[in-house]
């Protein structure tokens, strides 16, 4: 029997987006990562090219976390209360392709910390680390377009990737990112039409698409995952057809939305089971689906699912 | 939407001076301002104008020397369409064959070895159809013989020729009714294209009716089109109607959009 032709054509590929630079590039890493470039679904080696194996960055904070579980504790509270040492110990220990410093401290709802005081978390890690970085300010519009141009300004030429402008605050952030060399990351409420036209806002701008990484939102396994999976599948494969707004690499913010749920947090529903290894394998699972999804860049926190996750990429990128 | 800028033609007065008068600068005009309209193809016609290849090899060049956009060679003499294709820089379109066999069996070998696209136009030596079932015959006709000399669905562009509306009212109908049995030809179906401004020929209202067809047409199955490029509002209805058949994810800038995929360096 003829089994059906059942490989697709694209007409496009996803863009790829490099993060860091070395000396030679204008930078001071040792080496930079490289997202994106596939021209398939995810893993479908029989049909296309997947040049670039997605990557992990593990999350960093400006200031000692305030609501991480103990179980997270365990492997960061030596360190945590220094974002330069934090960073140093997700490289030499649990293996993390980049670094996301996410610059909590600065929420004025919280420790309020000015653009000094971020700029120089950003220049901590800089010089604890080789690896490339993620900036990602605290998510409050006013404070973050205060405080970005100074970290910005300090890691020029570092080629970071800047997060995150949206569709009603995406001018401060373009600006920087054209002239400090910077990538973006280009935050929609699981929405698959504001992801696109944040994109056309910003190339309006004149940022290169090439410069462009969509995070369209994320969701912890059981807290709708399933409509941030369609949204990603869908806008994928719209990217694949040639729509160059939806051609972008894509980011998924996991261990943030991963360890406020219960189902991972919570050590005090026994029934459950052991927490240690119930986190981090909801932390895992959460990763899996999403990188079936197209995920192309994952955050996230706990050692262990990092590195189950990083042994599942192996699998997934050997071509049959 | 493949748009086809359909201004550089030996039937509009100010090409006839340019190419007697060997003046570049309107050729270059019309080569930059469609391009800048988003053309995907300029095509390059001389018409009647002149008899000499050397002429229509100067107007080719004229707009090689000015935009980076793909050619669609638009001549019904074998002689210029062999010369003209040795000259295309970007991956050119072949404007015309007919059903024709004689036709069919000079054109189709040489835009398959090219690797070129080639329109066909749904008429023959018995002249111009004038039902549904004619068009979609001579369809077939052209598809057979292209899918049987090796240039694939992909590349090969139907007309269904499109008639003056004023004179011959019930061919629009016809027409998109044709459209929409061209596309059960193959899967994925070939390109359908029309020289669009036929329609609305000697009319007054001519932008509205032009782009009224148009939106109809795509409707029908219709995705490239010969027309005026320049017409903002003509390109804009269509690129609206591909987003309400679901061809593109909405987003409130979707023009703005559709033209950023098009900017160089952006992608296919």
């Amino acid at each position: 029997m003829l089994i059906p032709e059942v490989r697709q054509k694209w007409a496009n590929s996803i863009n790829t987006v490099t993060i860091g630079a070395t000396s030679e590039e204008g930078g001071t890493r040792t080496r930079t990562v490289t997202v994106g470039g596939s021209t398939t679904l995810p893993f479908l080696h029989f049909e296309g090219k997947i040049p670039h194996r997605p990557v992990i960055a593990m999350e960093v904070l400006d200031i000692t976390p305030k609501d991480w579980p103990a179980l997270l504790g365990e492997h960061f509270s030596d360190v945590w209360d220094d974002p330069g040492r934090w960073a140093k110990k997700c490289v030499d220990e649990f293996g993390a392709d980049l670094v996301c410093l996410r610059l909590a401290g600065c929420d004025p709802d919280g420790e309020d910390k000015g653009p000094d005081e971020a700029a120089a978390a950003v220049k901590s890690v800089l010089e604890a680390v080789g690896i490339p970085l993620i900036v990602w300010g605290c998510g409050n519009n006013d404070k973050d377009n205060e405080v970005l141009p100074q970290c910005s300004e300090i890691s020029a030429g570092e080629r970071c990737l800047l997060g995150s402008i949206t569709e009603d605050n995406y001018k401060t952030l373009v600006a920087l990112c054209k002239a400090d060399g910077h990538k973006l990351i280009a935050e929609s409420p699981v929405d698959i039409n504001i992801a696109k036209q944040v994109n056309v806002l910003a190339t309006d701008l004149g940022l290169d698409p090439k410069d462009i990484v969509i995070y369209p939102s994320s969701g912890a396994l059981g807290y709708g995952m399933e409509y941030v999976y369609s949204i990603m599948e869908r806008g994928r494969i719209a990217g694949l057809d040639g729509d160059t707004m939806w051609a972008m690499p894509l980011l998924c913010d996991i261990g943030k939305e991963v360890w406020k749920v219960k189902e991972a947090a919570s050590d005090e529903i026994a029934e459950w089971g052991d927490q240690s290894q119930r986190g981090p394998l909801w932390e895992a699972s959460t990763a899996y689906v999403y990188l079936l999804a197209g995920a192309d860049l994952l955050i996230m926190r706990h050692p262990k699912a990092v590195s189950e996750v990083k042994k599942y990429l192996e699998k997934l990128m050997e071509p049959k | 939407m493949i748009f086809i800028g359909e201004r550089i033609n030996g039937g509009f007065k100010d090409i006839v001076k340019a190419i007697k008068e060997k003046d570049s600068s309107i050729i270059k005009k019309w080569a930059v301002r469609q391009t800048q309209a988003g053309a995907n193809y300029i095509d390059v016609n001389i018409g009647a104008v002149s008899n000499k290849v050397e002429d229509y090899i100067w107007m080719i060049e004229t707009v090689q020397e000015t935009v980076p956009t793909p050619i669609s060679i638009d001549t019904n003499k074998l002689e210029f369409v062999k010369e003209a294709l040795k000259l295309c820089q970007k991956t050119p379109l072949i404007n015309s064959t007919t059903a024709h066999d004689e036709k069919l069996d000079q054109l189709v070998p040489l835009a398959a070895e090219h690797g070129v696209g080639l329109i066909g136009v749904c008429m023959d030596e018995k002249g111009s159809p004038q039902d549904v079932n004619r068009r979609v015959e001579l369809a077939a006709k052209i598809f057979t013989h292209a899918v049987e000399k090796g240039l694939p669905p992909e590349r090969l562009f139907l007309d269904p020729v499109i008639m003056p509306l004023k004179f011959l009212q019930p061919q629009a109908t016809n027409v998109l009714e044709a459209v929409g049995q061209f596309k059960l030809l193959s899967d994925p179906p070939p390109h359908i294209v029309m020289g669009l401004s036929n329609i609305s020929s000697q009319t007054i209202e001519s932008k509205l009716i032009n782009r009224t067809f148009l939106v109809m047409a795509i409707e029908a199955g219709l995705d490239a089109a010969i027309c005026d490029v320049t017409d903002t509002e003509l390109v804009n209805a269509a690129i609206t109607a591909e987003l309400i058949k679901g061809e593109h994810i909405y987003s409130d800038s979707f023009i703005k959009a559709y033209q950023a995929a098009k900017k160089p360096g952006a992608g296919s």
